[in-house]
């Protein structure tokens, strides 16, 4: 099997599913007063520094959810009900992830005033677009740092720090799904009041996510209860997947720099294969994150070349939600050409990928121009 | 309370001297599809079939849904069984006709003394109860002539019976009393709905379905197979029988012009039904066209896919409007299935401009220019088949 399709999900690792398997033994509730529930309390407490350290934030920061996607949706509905109480302008990108986008859209339907800074013909947004658009009404800048389909990364931290500089009461979050221990992602770079992050995306498991809150910002909690995670976030923590996060935190906070020459090193040699190919485009720019490459192979529709690939255990993403002539809108916010938008597949590699598996691909690529249907023109 | 249900037959009340075939099938059919619920007893007289629970704690509420989707069932009636005495008939009814009165106005009151040894007369016992029910429900009226709601008792040997809750059952015949047939299942809104109006009339559904990996994905397969658990809370189990197509499609695609492309496709795709359906003992075919919705369903591409067919093709919604067509498809539950958004083997090998009316002759050339025998021997060999069963 070759597994090309990290953005979606990546493989636990050893140290992570080790880590849940202990969570599952340690069964007691962090709540309960005695000697177990201490136990299970201690160990969450030990997955919350792991993460705060990856990140380069305080443990109290830190704060357990079931996913990104509700990390994101705290945030965002959060900062509405409490600074966008008086300030009704949002700024964000016309290509965040819908976890960020259709809950934006909803304060949107709430008589929000919504900003979408759209990629120009390069594919970029400056932070000087992200800075102008700001003004003493704004509530809320999300903006995520590496886009999920084509791995476009955006200057988030030199955006939110000028942001911060001149609107201190303005709620900066951040979409750090992509980007988190795949390069350096410190707090205090990225001067961000709020951070969404996921597990599962760094080879830990499925069903955990953080959201990082700076010190001293307050926003209301999403989901009510028996007032777990100081009250923020209640329901009983899941205790053998926040330890499987932790440790997935701790294995790759390290030798992100490493890892990240690597994945250079793949992506530029993957590209040149794509370049020397006949018909295949790459969609993503030179300096977008290396673990994340879209790519068109003119003329084949996407989801019979993923079904293709997959039949030779190849596994990667149509990278657009493409079906039956909807178009993913994303792709297209990022001027891929209407003729390579419905031929597009999101390549996206791990530590576990080498050159063999890029040879695989091409050779798969190239079997399958030669052999599957066309699009007719 | 002990409730059973009465299921008044529909059209086969009508039949005449092969009447007990149907009923007995439609027995089977009702057994069968309330064997997981627990035991019952299924018994017949007077063109009703008594479906009494044989044990404490079934859900009868689950059992009339069920019932409610098996052919040959006009009318559905939840009875209450009582004491056989004027006290229980008066005083243990009144919660179950609670139940039934509401929402409505007039009533009217039937009994039928099976035991003539019951010391109260019928016209007394309607009298009684008419009484009782205009006390306790005083918005109710009595309408004898076109009553809301009627009423009926039944003194039988051992207990009395109350019913006044009718439901509309499925109508049409028994399945299994018409033969077999091969519906081709393609994961669209129309032929589910073919299915299920077959079924109907009484034929027992066999389904196939042409899946063309990587053109089609597994999900693609697994949406059809849903399709096809979803009508067989009507139609019964379904034989499930998948035609690996990718070669022949291709095939199409680089021998045959392509204008005509959809049309060979269907002649193809008929030609292994037939093959299979023969198999399978299936004396005819069932589709979802729609007379004029698509290019390969105008009357001239019928011709020519007609002309390649040996045995009957069943059109059901031939003369349907899409819209009556999604109408029935959310009534029977298929339509969400049939709206998710996988390619199926038809989208992906669509010309942009296929001929709506092909000639016959082109078509036969066209398709006579490569020797396709070998790619349906083969395809028809590596059919699979399973067995789709609703209620287990």
């Amino acid at each position: 099997m070759i597994y090309l399709d990290n953005a979606a999900t990546t493989r636990p690792c050893r140290e992570s599913v080790e880590a849940v398997m202990q969570g599952l033994e340690q069964f007691g509730n962090p709540s309960s007063l005695h000697g177990l529930g201490l136990r299970a309390e201690q160990l969450r407490e030990k997955a919350r520094e792991q993460v705060a350290h990856a990140l380069g934030a305080l443990p109290e920061e830190i704060f357990f959810t079931s996913c990104a996607t509700e990390s994101s949706n705290t945030a965002i509905f959060g900062v509405s009900k409490s600074v966008g109480k008086r300030k009704k302008r949002i700024i964000t990108t016309s290509v965040e992830h819908p976890s960020v986008a259709v809950c934006i859209n909803t304060l949107e339907e709430q008589g929000f005033e919504v900003i979408r800074l759209r990629p120009d013909e390069n594919g970029e947004i400056s932070a000087d677009d992200i800075i102008s658009a700001v003004d003493d009404n704004t509530c809320l800048v999300s903006c995520m740092l590496v886009n999920n389909e084509t791995g476009t990364v955006f200057p988030v931290g030199a955006a939110f720090k000028a942001i911060k500089k001149n609107f201190p009461q303005t709620i900066t979050h951040c979409d750090c799904v992509q980007g988190f221990l795949k390069r350096s992602v410190r707090v205090k770079d990225l001067s961000a009041d709020i951070i969404s992050l996921s597990a599962h995306k760094i080879h830990g498991p499925k069903g955990i996510g953080a959201i990082f809150i700076r010190k001293g910002v307050h926003i209301p909690a999403f989901i009510l209860g028996g007032g777990q995670e100081k009250g923020f976030r209640s329901g009983t923590e899941s205790v053998p997947l926040i330890m499987g996060f932790g440790a997935a935190c701790e294995k790759y906070s390290g030798a992100i720099a490493e890892r990240y020459a690597k994945m250079s090193e793949l992506k530029k040699y993957f590209c040149e294969l794509c370049q020397k190919a006949d018909g295949v485009f790459v969609n993503s720019r030179e300096d977008a994150s290396p673990y994340i490459v879209s790519i068109s192979v003119k003329g084949l529709k996407s989801e019979p070349l993923l079904h293709f690939l997959e039949q030779r255990e190849i596994y990667v993403s149509s990278g657009s939600a493409c079906s039956k002539g909807k178009k993913s809108t994303v792709i297209s916010e990022f001027h891929v050409p209407s003729e390579l938008a419905d031929s597009v597949l999101r390549i996206s590699f791990s530590g576990e990928n080498t050159r063999e598996d890029i040879d695989a691909l091409m050779a798969a690529i190239s079997e399958a121009q030669n052999t599957l249907a066309k699009l007719r023109k | 309370m002990k409730e059973l249900i009465l299921c008044k037959y529909g059209e086969i009340a009508l039949k005449g001297l092969n009447k007990s075939n149907f009923e007995s099938v439609l027995c089977k059919n009702v057994k069968r599809r309330l064997q997981s619920l627990g035991q019952f007893s299924v018994t017949r007289a007077q063109s009703t079939v008594y479906v009494e629970p044989l044990e404490e704690g079934i859900d009868m509420d689950e059992a009339v849904e069920r019932l409610k989707k098996v052919f040959g069932i006009a009318k559905l009636t939840r009875a209450l069984e009582v004491e056989k005495s004027m006290d229980a008939i008066l005083n243990d009814t009144m919660d179950y006709l609670a139940l039934a009165f509401d929402g409505y106005r007039t009533f009217k009151v039937n009994a039928k003394r099976a035991d003539k040894k019951f010391p109260v007369k019928s016209p007394e016992i309607c009298s009684e109860l008419g009484h009782k029910i205009l006390e306790q429900f005083p918005e109710m009226k009595v309408d004898v002539h076109d009553p809301d709601v009627t009423v009926t008792v039944e003194i039988r040997e051992k207990h009395a019976f109350v019913n006044a809750l009718r439901i509309d059952g499925a109508g049409g015949i028994p399945v299994g009393t018409g033969g077999r047939g091969m519906l081709l299942l393609s994961g669209g809104i129309d032929s589910p709905v073919a299915g299920y109006m077959i079924a109907k009339r009484g034929v027992q559904v066999q389904a196939i379905h042409f899946e063309a990996p990587p053109y089609t994905s597994e999900r693609a397969r697994l949406k059809v197979e849903k399709l096809a658990s979803e009508i067989a809370e009507y139609c019964g189990d379904i034989f499930f029988h998948c035609v690996p197509f990718t070669e022949i499609q291709e095939t199409i695609r680089d021998q045959c012009p392509e204008e005509l492309f959809t049309i060979i496709m269907r002649r193809l795709m008929m030609e292994i039904a037939q093959r299979i359906s023969a198999k399978e003992d299936c004396a005819a075919l069932i589709t979802g066209e729609s007379l004029g919705q698509v290019a390969s369903q105008t009357m001239y591409a019928m011709v020519c896919t007609d002309a390649a067919c040996r045995m009957p093709v069943l059109r059901p919604c031939i003369g349907l409007d899409k819209s009556e067509i999604v109408e029935i498809s959310r009534k029977i539950g298929t339509f969400e299935t049939s709206i998710l958004p996988y390619e199926d083997c038809c989208t992906v090998f669509t010309p942009k401009h296929p001929k709506t009316r092909p000639l016959l002759d082109d078509v036969e050339k066209a398709q006579n220019s490569f020797d396709f025998d070998p790619l349906i021997q083969k395809a028809v060999e590596e059919t699979t088949v399973k067995l789709i069963k609703k209620f287990v």
